[in-house]
């Protein structure tokens, strides 16, 4: 299929181009279907809200030259980053530790439970595979009991708060880097365990023969040969922590701990009204770490979502 | 958790085949020696996280909706009882409160009808995407990257997104209605519309990864076929839906089980959307309702019920596909 537009060439020079024109014309229609909201945001968030009249919600502010479009301002911006960055801090403080520690734990597990190959393996291993469909509801509870009064990580943490940058609340934080650690688990295991299938066997085999240790096997042979795939399960276990709201909705609750989705929820609704520039620049905000992160690695977030 | 474990270890290479490379260390007979023991420090750790949060915590979690366990305080773990299951159901008025609690027939039925109506059309949706990407065009890359792209974004982030398409006054959604001289049309708090709503959301934001499946289904299939389907003289509808789509099957299933377990997650779009636990009755699904139950309530151990309910239901979903997978040898 890849090769030849062959299966439509053999009809008129103009059915067919009239075909492309049409094919163009969807393809076009439908980006713009999945752009506009996003752009309309755009647009939104940089008026200036005491202008604001939501008569042309998708064009820039172009005030005075066009009417009623609202002018141009950097003051939602300023209100969103007041607005979320105790929130912004505090999601880069549990996202960074919880994907490396999923990543890393996952491609061991995958490690373990395919490059090493023994029987029996794969009842454990879809134990993980299962964990991926779980729906965090029918753990909701239980997790809340754990955190909040079964282990005294509260208690644990007081002495601490009185070094630098630690921060009493910071164990909520804490419970949720485990949390997500653990649920991030089997779909991590799930990406490097496809991974170590399609490697060839011949050096780790030879590799065997020669005495090697397993932990020799995976730190010179496997580790290195899993970096492209480290890049694909980081980008997509910091995408899926990044946006969780229901995990740190019930582990963390309310407080200074409150992650950046927490508090763009309640965000730019006030008595007077909603002030959608406001509510617009913050959900820009909170959604730029992914969306960087996605129009660098598009590619490798797709891999991602497609295994 | 470790007992049964070993127990089941040393049963299992009890069976061992000896291997191709004939290691001399494999085939010493000491426990210590055994590849699934060497390897354990590996494995062992993750799987301890996993088997203690995620299974751990569903049997907790099943304990939990047997108990009375409400408001402040502690579960009271020995008076084990079905009732929950019986107030989801039936309704009524439980032990633990003095009011009566409805059953979950309303967010059942929503979760149902969101689940069945976003799958669905993201599959259709995806797979015309799919198909149209697929014909040499050019710019593939970008269209491909801009139809993801929604994905990228948390459920917190699409709700707001879409409020503002659908308010009353400044959406887009309006404006383009009214250019065609409808409305305006109360569309977040109308109850007849809430759920088409969320779903149309939804599927803006999700139809992208059933693209992406698709694409890769479609090429797997070898050229052959298309060609084939061209010298019998058939024409392009027709041979893709009696030669192509039939080849997507697989394709269509993993799509179809993830998206379903996407929309039983719905619950971060829908607090987002209506700020807060109230979705409203014509919104509510399960998820919502049991987040609701236990965290604003205080009805921990009925929330826990609603929950096994709606484990059951992923179960049901989740279980033939991994046993088909299994059974063809792609784990």
């Amino acid at each position: 299929m890849s090769t030849e537009t062959g299966w439509v060439g053999e009809r008129s020079l103009f059915g067919h181009s009239l075909r492309r024109i049409i094919l163009y014309a969807v393809l076009v229609g439908m980006g713009a279907f999945y752009l506009i909201p996003i752009e309309t945001g755009i647009m939104t968030s940089i008026i200036n809200p005491a202008s604001y009249t939501g008569s042309f919600p998708y064009l820039p502010p172009l005030e005075p030259l066009v009417p009623n479009t609202g002018e141009f301002s950097l003051e939602p911006w300023q209100g969103a980053i007041d607005g979320l960055g105790q929130g912004l801090v505090n999601s880069v403080i549990l996202v960074v530790p919880a994907t490396i520690l999923s990543g890393l734990l996952g491609s061991m597990a995958a490690f373990g439970l395919t490059t090493i190959d023994w029987r029996g393996q794969i009842g454990i291993y879809i134990l993980f595979v299962a964990g991926i469909f779980i729906p965090y509801q029918a753990v909701l509870v239980p997790l809340t009991q754990f955190w909040y009064n079964v282990v005294p990580l509260q208690a644990a943490f007081q002495p601490l708060a009185a070094l630098p940058f630690v921060e009493s609340y910071h164990w909520k934080l804490v419970a949720l880097i485990v949390t997500h650690t653990a649920y991030g688990l089997p779909i991590c295991t799930l990406l490097f365990r496809a991974h170590y299938k399609k490697l060839s066997d011949e050096m780790v085999e030879a590799a065997q023969l020669d005495g090697a240790s397993v932990a020799t096997i995976y730190r010179r042979i496997i580790l290195p040969l899993s970096i492209p795939m480290f890049a694909v399960v980081f980008i997509y276990q910091f995408t899926q922590i990044w946006n969780d709201l229901l995990f740190a909705l019930t582990i963390i609750q309310f407080g200074d701990a409150a992650v950046v989705t927490q508090d763009l929820v309640g965000i730019g609704v006030s008595q007077s009204g909603t002030n959608f520039p406001l509510r617009m620049a913050a959900a820009l905000l909170a959604a730029l770490p992914t969306l960087l992160v996605y129009v660098f690695f598009g590619d490798k977030f797709a891999k991602g979502v497609a295994a | 958790m470790r007992n049964p474990l070993t127990v089941l270890r040393r049963r299992l290479s009890k069976h061992r085949e000896l291997r191709a490379d004939g290691g001399t260390a494999s085939q010493a007979g000491s426990i210590l020696d055994r590849d699934s023991v060497r390897s354990a420090p590996f494995w062992l750790p993750p799987f301890l996280l996993v088997g203690l949060f995620i299974y751990g915590a569903i049997i907790w979690n099943i304990v939990l909706s047997l108990t009375n366990f409400q408001g402040l305080g502690s579960p009271d773990y020995t008076a084990l009882d079905f009732e929950n299951y019986v107030i989801a159901f039936f309704g009524g008025t439980p032990s633990w409160s003095e009011l009566t609690v409805s059953p979950i027939w309303n967010s059942a039925w929503n979760t149902v009808v969101l689940m069945v109506s976003f799958s669905v059309v993201c599959l259709a949706l995806g797979l015309v995407l799919a198909i149209l990407v697929d014909q040499e065009i050019r710019f593939e890359n970008t269209f491909r990257t801009i139809y993801l792209l929604p994905m990228s974004l948390s459920f917190v982030v699409t709700a707001k997104f879409w409020l503002y398409m659908y308010n009353v006054e400044t959406g887009l959604v309006n404006l383009l209605l009214g250019s065609v001289g409808v409305g305006p049309v109360e569309i977040v708090q109308n109850p007849d519309l809430k759920l088409a709503a969320v779903a149309f959301a939804l599927i803006w934001q999700f139809s992208g990864y059933a693209m992406i499946v698709y694409l890769a289904g479609l090429r797997a299939i070898p050229t052959s076929h298309f060609e084939a389907a061209r010298v019998d003289g058939a024409s392009t509808l027709r041979m893709y839906w009696r030669v192509i789509i039939p080849q997507l099957r697989t394709a269509t299933v993993s799509a179809l089980v993830v998206l379903t377990v996407f929309s039983l997650k719905a619950f971060d779009f829908l607090f987002s959307m209506y700020g807060g636990y109230q979705p409203g009755p014509s919104a509510d699904i399960l998820a919502t309702r049991m987040v609701r139950e236990a965290y604003a309530n205080g009805n921990w151990a009925y929330g826990s019920a609603i929950a096994v309910i709606l484990f059951l239901m992923a179960l049901a979903i989740v279980t033939p596909y991994i046993y088909s997978q299994y059974k063809r040898g792609e784990l």
